[in-house]
């Protein structure tokens, strides 16, 4: 019994970076991923401005209140991130499930608006007096459904994975001793917000 | 919440305010927004202010969310790694248009 306790709790930092292991790994994982997403907002960038008669001023196309909705979504998803890692630091095993599953509930709930979005944009939507903006609308369109569908698909599999940690956190896995996955989680989840708020300006505002 | 900051205390540091984060960047988005659409200044301005405030908000969640004010540094030169790295390709990919 005792050695099963030990098995779950989390190691220690490791020596040298003073962090344990998993936060490394996230952490480089996630510096491949701002190259990742660098490559597509440079690359769009470069085609705006190779091609700027091509493209629709803010909320021609687009609808910004319904994304600025969104946005406000995932801004709470994240607040409800770090506050389930503060509740598993507390050990308050109430407050782990409430914010994991409110932070999962928040996350589909962004891939829903999303859904909504992508659906009226390819039914109704309006572009140079074709009836439908869809990802063969041109540079405008392609790079549209490219940049927010990649980070769509980023949202989906942190959705999938949150959900697995609320299943644990209703089975009592997270606790004071064993939090690291929450805090992991909770970086990617992060850095998807991180993205999102960058991809909002640049492809909805400007 | 007195809890979660006693906890936040036992990893070195005090536990940020994360509402008050919240707070900013949904301040924040709202402004973005109202810029966007309300301002009568000129365009170059506007993306200028967009951009900045975009960054802001990303500071705000990189440091404070993602906890990396408080890690060591060591690790926070790990997170920096991929930033010039971006900018050079991303100058690279634009000097076709230069």
């Amino acid at each position: 019994m005792a050695h099963a306790q030990a098995a779950i709790m989390d190691r220690p930092p490791e020596r040298g970076l003073d962090v344990y292991t998993q936060k490394v790994g996230m952490w480089v994982f996630l510096c491949s991923e701002v190259m990742f997403f660098a490559g597509l907002i440079g690359s769009y960038i470069v085609l705006r401005f190779g091609a700027s008669d091509t493209w629709a001023a803010p909320g021609e196309v687009l609808n910004v209140p319904v994304t600025a909705v969104n946005t406000f979504i995932l801004i709470c998803s994240s607040v409800t991130m770090v506050k389930a890692f503060a509740a598993a630091e507390a050990d308050d095993q109430k407050g782990i499930k409430r914010y994991l599953l409110l932070t999962t509930l928040l996350g589909a709930m962004f891939l829903g608006v999303q859904a909504f979005e992508y659906t009226e944009l390819v039914l109704h939507g309006e572009w140079q007096g074709s009836h439908g903006f869809t990802p063969a609308a041109g540079l405008y369109g392609a790079t549209f459904f490219t940049m927010t569908g990649f980070h769509g698909f980023h949202v989906f599999l942190g959705v999938v994975c949150l959900a697995w940690a609320t299943i644990q956190a209703y089975r009592g896995r997270w606790g004071k001793d064993h939090h690291h996955g929450i805090e992991v989680l909770g970086l990617y989840w992060h850095f998807v917000d991180l993205v999102w708020i960058i991809l909002f300006t640049i492809v909805y505002l400007i | 919440m007195s809890d979660h900051r006693a906890a936040g205390e036992e990893h070195g540091h005090k536990a940020p305010n994360y509402m008050l984060i919240w707070l900013y960047l949904f301040i924040l988005t709202i402004a973005e927004v109202g810029i966007a659409f309300l301002s009568t200044f000129p365009k170059w301005v506007i993306v200028v202010g967009l951009l900045g405030m975009a960054v802001w908000k990303a500071l705000l969640v990189a440091l404070y969310y993602m906890h990396l004010k408080f890690e060591p540094r060591r690790l926070r030169l790990v997170a920096l790694v991929p930033l010039p790295a971006a900018a050079i390709m991303i100058l690279a990919i634009m000097m076709e248009y230069i």
